[in-house]
């Protein structure tokens, strides 16, 4: 294909590089831009009228803009897996290799099957899918498939995104937002003042709308006084100035979130680091300079390519070097657009008229233009633009003084261009997040921002100031008083005032929608807002059917939903509203901002906590062994846990998960086995008090716990409820050490501290988690104590003088060690714990000593077989939240006569606590003895009950067990203790019914003979 | 995201570094067991839940390890003062928010 | 009430849309009603409506202070499932489904009640667990559910990641076809319409600031446009259930929180179910505009403010990128908060109260969108008979005095 002619670009231009040549491609044509160009700008400069077209009636669009308000312009930037979906075009920075595509319109742009005209488009009005595809009702997917087609814009990549995203915590005295006329200003004076500055603006230099600007500024043309006061900026140590830098969200206390776009303004072999950086900013005050945007004029047929915003006219003029046209009519109800009229005769362009709205203006720049010989046709308005994909002539008609009809004939003026301009709407975006109410202001025909609660001010256009000298001094004034309540300077100004050349206005008029001969519901189509197809009509419509709340109208005609967020058609939506329902601005009110000012990735908002450090992981100092050994793992919380050891086996593979735990099981009950316990919480509690503090907080006493013993225990919140459990054991006179389970570790210490700390401070109980300090290995099984003593030679391992829950100090494998005799599998056992570090130097000496008896590594899978058959419970797996210690069949842990009522023991009295048939803990042995009942099957008394059926308990626990020979399982069911022996059933999904006998949920050694062996 | 004053560290720290604890002054009834099952249910789940100044608790998790008293408009987010277990509260009860 | 239809579209049409009957009258309140709802959320709504088309009861307002479904209606992620564990909140939330299933001709108003499937996600062992546990109620209580493997899982929902290398792999998940999504405002406008043209009056911009009693029962309520006598008051305030118990000396059990949610700009259909995880915690679904529907758990904190923390945001996206790895790249289009009354349990309140003819329905946390036809069913039910419907005998709030709660943290914690 040929290369297209930039047939639109003009010589000159104040930032863009003529020379500096920038390759790109739009919907697969190849064409050419210059550096400082956006895409906008180039696909202006290479005449491209139509770039999408509007979701709902498939019109053609054109660009309106030059930034973050252009709600037609929306592009597929890149390809594969770093494409991005939905970047407007006006802020996207051209670079060499650049693709783009518009994202809407099938087949293409330029002939589009969906277009709908005339009648077809009426059969769309606001809320049509409320009131139809509803029959048949079962069509509705159908339906709703080609709805969804219809509907989105660009496309989500696929693949995983080749970026990184990084994130800097920031904090400022002053937070300057805009680097605009009054933002500059601002920066300066607080920079001057010593506060710590940062400014930030979205744009890729700073300026903002100085950057297109042809006026005066101390003698200089705003584009050089830019560059000047951005140097002088620079000197500033205490000034950090961040372009592509976007605010996009103002949170309370003044917290800050900022977009900072690293490489997106490069190719790809050019990009390095992160691709978008999050700065999170906590900023003492912030100042807002965020400007203004020019409010579009609501006509019939707006949306035609080739009608623009004037002041985008300018900007493409006069920064860009693009002339997007050649004859042009500029419509205006205000002084600000005649600049444009300027430009583009300036541009050696055709201005074929100005139609003012206004009967009667009487500004400098009416006799500005008329002395260049331009016609302006006072009192009149463009009613409505024609054409097709590029406007043909504007229909200029005289209208009333208030704008509301149309009093004369229509003249039908021949143009290629109709350039807008509605007056200004503040950018109150960042303002109205944090809570302020918009504030209607009849002056300046427009919202300003609202009493803040956070430390803000606003200052130039966006507070509603206009004028560039105005915006100079109260840009200054802002950052020397920001920087004054942070505590810099004495909140006055010490730079003089740049003199600037500039000349009065006459009053704007306000014009939300222009009258046509025909009413707005008859009218062609008036758009209000463009991305989303809402037109004046719609709103009418909206009105006429009862829906009169903005918030109404914006949901039902989805007015202001777009990527845009309706920055520019917003208020003449809200103006339509407020005269249907003959109301003032103030009384409708504006819908409510919320962030993203514009739309922030998802990527960057993630940051770097994706992937392996979604969350850390944390491993025992034995990982490593586990890992060496093939070990499968289990995720406790945040640990990783062995949860079996497969093997390789005789017959070739590896073994599977019952393969290995039936061995490893085996492998404890007959010789020894040793499990990582790591991982279990521990907090050493010291204080004269401890004793009675933890009595407290458990179900049973420990005020007689003598040191070297151990005692079980439970605890329960305050509902009565199970909350944890774990043994604690007496160290000493006043020092105890408290085991929790793996995943409880944290929540304990938090409870434990709480009740210290708020109800009982005169408690002298010291608390401080050494989770991480120790590492424990347990062996256990027959052969513990000989293995034991292979490498503790200092420590009297005879059973009556270590017995059972006693814990001893000792040595082991020559490091200094805490040695608990506890079971958790109902064998003979050891807890060996030594000080972190040694942790793998203890597993290695024990997998030594215990080579003679074939010592077998087991992890939490065996582990909770082992437990499950000697009926132990897991909180959290057969405990719910909802299970007392009488429902588990503990009673025998909670004391009955201790003299404090300990947590949780009133609500054991509360009626439901006290009912019949709670669910009760049991074990339950399958008929047939091979069947393993899923975890989490239901129980049913009645297997031939129709559904729905009436469940009695679920099953919490479920194994083969080797040793038995049989499945086994633990369930809760209710009044399952007064329940032995009959049969239950478990109705499975695969329409199986398992049946299953309740039985004690003590499977093994009920004696309890096992942990006593010699 | 709050910016919070520990008053034990001295310092305005990130909402991330703390945990919310409920409302504040929840005194735990002396004999629970002379109490009914309404009293004790009240004490047990039943908060204030005001719109405007809220007294509530929160716990310094990822810093100090300590609880304290907080007073803190529930609309505008602005937290008045916060204040140590034990220490009295410098805004009046008076003058806080309406609602239960 | 004129019928809505593909016919009234086109010949509405004609007359360029301009006789398009009014959705509901907006009249003068009267001195007194059968039923005062305060409350114009979803919820009230659909009282108001059953109250009429059920129980004959059409001498009803609606009084709410701001607009028709401005409150936590218009700020959901509309996501209807009804895969609750405990039979309780299971027949509760199955009603609404049900319910649901017929809504957009029940109503004559396309709530466009979308059933593409609901996936909780399981990481680990324990998840998959209490997973197996819910769906096997759920089958037994005769609502649709399956466990689905990751390869399964990768099928309904092709980009998300699968891989076991992730820091906290997807093992599995439940899968609901029947839950899916509804076009939230359209619920609310629809059972206004329902019920306006039953005879209900919508009483907008008028807010109740008092509950006055006599001899212990309600006689009306105070507004800011005055006294309106009632002879039964139901309240259905979620966000400000405190402060109107206040009103009559009332305490309940919950406390508001914000909960906040976010949806991205609109992109070509990518994802078409729901995808919810309670462990990485956050949820997705694409609405037929083409947004990216995403949300959390609720904010640490009790709050009125309609905006929360921004961390919480930022920890949503961590889980969403981590699920759907391709969706780094597409960006956040707009932010905002909803207030939830939360129970200690996760489970509302619908209950009569000491006060005669007063009752409050309230307390729904995370999962009062999905229940709205249920809801508004059960609580109509509770008021015209001043006793309690079946299924919402358990919801009482005389539950925290006895006991005996219903603890749908599992189910209702992050998830939707």
């Amino acid at each position: 294909m040929t290369q297209i002619q930039q047939i639109n670009r003009l010589a000159g231009g104040a930032r863009v590089d003529s020379d500096g040549v920038i390759n790109f491609t739009y919907n697969g044509r190849p064409m050419q831009g210059v550096s400082g160009d956006t895409l906008a700008s180039a696909l202006l400069a290479n005449g491209v009228d139509v770039v999408g077209r509007s979701f709902k009636y498939g019109r053609a669009r054109g660009i309106v803009g030059h930034g973050a308000e252009e709600p037609n312009a929306i592009m597929q930037i890149g390809s594969g897996a770093s494409s991005v979906p939905n970047l407007k075009a006006t802020q996207v920075e051209l670079y060499e290799g650049l693709e783009s595509a518009p994202v809407n319109g099938w087949p293409s742009v330029d002939f589009d099957l969906m277009s709908i005209a005339g009648f077809f488009s009426r059969l769309m009005p606001p809320g049509f899918y409320y009131k139809t595809f509803m029959y048949p009702a079962k069509l509705w997917m159908t339906y709703e498939h080609f709805i969804r087609r219809a509907a989105g814009l660009g496309r989500s990549p696929v693949g995983d995104d080749p970026d990184s995203y990084d994130k800097l915590n920031q904090h400022a005295d002053v937070l300057v937002i805009g680097a605009g006329p009054a933002g500059l200003m601002a920066a300066r004076e607080a920079a001057r003042a010593g506060a710590r500055v940062m400014i930030v603006d979205e744009q890729s230099e700073f300026g903002g709308s100085l950057l297109a600007s042809t006026q005066t500024i101390e003698n200089r043309s705003a584009s050089a006084w830019v560059d000047l006061m951005v140097a002088e900026l620079k000197t500033f140590a205490n000034l950090q100035m961040l372009p592509r830098s976007t605010a996009f969200g103002y949170y309370d206390h003044n917290f800050i979130g900022i977009l900072e776009r690293r490489s997106d303004h490069l190719s790809l072999s050019a990009a390095t680091g992160s691709r978008q950086r999050l700065h999170r900013v906590r900023a003492k005050r912030v100042v807002l300079a965020t400007g203004a945007f020019e409010r579009p004029l609501v006509f019939a047929h707006n949306d035609i390519p080739g009608v623009m915003q004037a002041s985008s006219v300018s900007t493409y003029v006069n920064r860009y070097g693009v002339a997007p046209g050649s004859r042009m009519v500029l419509f205006t109800c205000n002084d600000s657009a005649y600049q444009t009229a300027l430009d583009w005769h300036g541009a050696g362009r055709t201005v074929v008229a100005i139609v003012d709205s206004r009967a009667e203006p009487n500004g400098a720049m009416l006799a500005a233009v008329e002395a260049l010989g331009m016609e302006v046709m006072l009192g009149c308005a463009v009613i409505e633009a024609q054409g097709g994909k590029r406007v043909k002539r504007a229909l200029v008609a005289p209208i009333n003084a208030q704008g509301t009809e149309v009093v004369g004939s229509v003249q039908r003026i021949a143009c290629d261009l109709i350039a807008c301009s509605g007056g200004w709407s503040p950018a109150i975006h960042l303002s109205s997040h944090t809570g302020a109410k918009p504030q209607w202001d009849e002056a300046i025909v427009g919202f300003k921002p609202g009493t803040s609660t956070q430390q803000e001010c606003s200052a130039g256009a966006c507070a509603g100031t206009y004028r560039l000298s105005e915006c100079f001094a109260e840009g200054a004034q802002a950052g020397a008083q920001a920087a004054h309540k942070s505590g810099f300077g004495s909140g006055v100004g010490l730079f003089p005032q740049p003199p600037v050349e500039e000349h009065d206005e006459y009053p704007q008029q306000a014009l939300f929608l222009v009258p046509h001969t025909q009413r707005s519901t008859r009218a062609p189509s008036q758009f209000v807002d463009m991305q989303l197809d809402v037109t004046a009509g719609s709103i009418e419509i909206a009105v006429r059917e009862g829906f009169e709340s903005i918030e109404h109208i914006k949901r039902y005609t989805a007015l202001g939903f777009g990527t845009d967020q309706g920055k520019l058609g917003n208020i003449n939506g809200m103006a339509i509203l407020a005269k249907a329902l003959g109301q003032s601005m103030a009384e409708t009110g504006t819908t409510i901002f919320r962030p993203a000012y514009t739309p922030t990735t998802f990527g960057a908002i993630a940051g770097r906590d994706i992937g392996e450090l979604f969350d850390p992981q944390r491993h025992t100092a034995m990982h490593r062994w586990h890992l060496a050994r093939g070990a499968e793992f289990e995720d406790v919380g945040q640990w990783k846990r062995p949860w079996y050891y497969p093997r390789s086996r005789a017959s070739g593979g590896v073994e599977s998960l019952r393969e290995a735990v039936d061995r490893e099981c085996l492998a404890v009950r007959n010789s020894v086995g040793i499990l990582d316990a790591s991982t279990l919480g521990k907090i050493d509690i010291q204080g004269p008090d401890t004793a009675e503090f933890i009595t407290r907080m458990y179900t049973n006493s420990y005020l007689k716990l003598a040191p070297g013993k151990c005692r079980y225990g439970v605890m329960l919140k305050e509902d009565g409820m199970i909350f944890d459990d774990g043994v604690c054991a007496c160290l000493g006179d006043n020092h105890y050490l408290m085991y929790t389970t793996t995943g409880g570790a944290a929540g304990v210490l938090a409870w434990l501290e709480l009740w210290q700390q708020t109800e009982w401070p005169d408690m002298q109980v010291y608390f401080t988690s050494v989770t991480d300090h120790w590492s424990t290995a347990t062996i256990s099984g027959p052969n513990a104590r000989r293995v034991l003593a292979k490498v503790c030679d200092d420590i009297d391992l005879d059973r009556q003088a270590f017995g059972f829950m006693d814990w001893r100090d000792g040595t082991v494998a020559g490091v200094a060690a805490r040695v608990f005799r506890i079971s958790f599998t109902g064998e003979l056992s050891y807890e060996i714990n030594v000080p972190a570090h040694y942790g793998r130097h203890l597993w290695e000496a024990l997998i030594a000593a215990g080579e003679a008896f074939d010592i077998t590594p087991y992890g939490t899978e065996s582990m909770h077989v082992l437990r499950a058959e000697k009926g132990f419970i897991i909180v959290g797996q057969d405990t719910d939240g909802s299970m007392t210690p009488a429902d588990m069949n503990m009673d025998w842990v909670v004391a009955k006569n201790k003299t404090f009522s300990f947590i949780g023991k009133r609500s054991l009295q509360r009626s439901d606590a006290l009912r019949d048939q709670r669910k009760q803990f049991v074990g339950l042995k399958p008929l047939n003895p091979n069947d393993v009942l899923p975890e989490g099957a239901q129980v049913v008394f009645d297997p031939q009950q129709p559904i729905p059926m009436s469940m009695q308990g679920h099953v919490t626990s479920s194994y083969y067990s080797a040793n038995l020979g049989h499945a086994f399982a633990l369930a809760v069911i209710k009044g399952g203790i007064n329940r032995m022996g009959q049969v239950v059933h478990c109705p499975l999904a695969d329409g199986r019914i398992l049946a299953a006998e309740i039985v004690s949920s003590v499977f093994y050694d009920p004696e309890g003979a096992r942990q006593h062996v010699e | 995201m709050l910016l919070i004053h520990c008053p034990h560290c001295r310092e305005d720290r990130e909402e991330e570094e703390f945990s919310y604890n409920g409302e504040a002054h929840i005194v735990r009834p002396l004999d629970p067991e002379s109490l009914s099952d309404e009293a004790w249910g009240d004490y047990l789940f039943f908060r204030k839940n005001p719109r405007g100044v809220h007294r509530e608790m929160w716990y310094h998790a990822v810093g100090c390890r300590r609880y304290f008293y907080a007073a803190r408009n529930t609309l505008s987010y602005e937290i008045l003062h916060t204040y140590c277990v034990g220490e009295k509260p410098q805004i009046d009860a008076a003058n806080e928010g309406a609602g239960a | 009430m004129k019928k809505y239809s593909g016919f009234s579209l086109f010949s509405n049409a004609l007359s360029y849309h301009e006789n398009w009957q009014k959705i509901w009258r907006s009249p003068k309140p009267k001195r007194e009603y059968d039923v005062i709802v305060v409350g114009g959320g979803g919820h009230g709504l659909a009282t108001a409506y059953y109250l009429a088309k059920v129980h004959g009861i059409t001498n009803v307002a609606v009084v709410e202070k701001g607009y028709l479904g401005g409150g936590n209606t218009a700020r959901n992620t509309t996501i209807i499932r009804s895969n609750y564990l405990w039979d309780e909140a299971a027949q509760l939330y199955e009603l609404a489904l049900k319910l649901w299933e017929g809504l957009s001709q029940e109503l004559n108003y396309n709530v466009m009640f979308s059933q593409r499937g609901v996936l909780n996600l399981g990481h680990n062992l324990q998840d998959m667990r209490d997973i197996e546990r819910r769906v096997n109620a759920n089958r037994l209580n005769g609502i649709d559910g399956e466990v689905v493997t990751p390869a399964r899982i990768k099928e309904i929902a092709p980009l998300i990641n699968i891989s076991p290398d992730c820091r906290y792999p997807i093992i599995g998940a439940s899968w609901q076809p029947r839950g899916g999504t509804a076009r939230h405002d359209a619920v609310a406008w629809g059972y206004a319409r329902g019920a306006d043209a039953l005879g209900v009056d919508m009483i907008q911009q008028t807010e109740v600031t008092g509950i006055r009693r006599e001899n212990g029962t309600v006689v009306g309520v105070e507004t800011t446009e005055g006294f309106i006598g009632a002879r039964k008051v139901a309240c259905v305030t979620a966000g400000n259930s405190g402060v109107v118990a206040a009103m009559a000396g009332l305490r309940l059990p919950v406390e508001s929180r914000p909960l906040q949610a976010l949806v991205s700009e609109p992109v070509k259909p990518c994802l078409d179910t729901v995808v919810m995880s309670n462990a990485v915690h956050g949820y997705v679904s694409q609405s037929d505009k083409g947004d990216l529907v995403i949300g959390a758990g609720v904010d640490g904190y009790n709050g009125y403010g309609q905006r929360g923390s921004f961390h919480v945001i930022e920890h949503t996206l961590q889980a969403i990128c981590e699920l759907f790895p391709a969706f780094s790249r597409v960006r956040m289009n707009r932010q905002w908060g909803g207030v939830v009354d939360t129970c200690p349990d996760a489970c509302p309140i619908i209950s009569k109260t000491s006060v005669g003819g007063l009752y409050f329905n309230c307390g729904w946390g995370t999962g009062g969108f999905k229940a709205t036809p249920g809801s508004g069913y059960v609580f109509a039910d509770t008021v015209a008979n001043d006793r309690p419907h079946p299924l919402a005998a358990p919801f009482d709030v005389d539950r925290f005095n006895t006991g005996a709660l219903i603890d749908e943290h599992g189910a209702a914690g992050v998830a939707h």
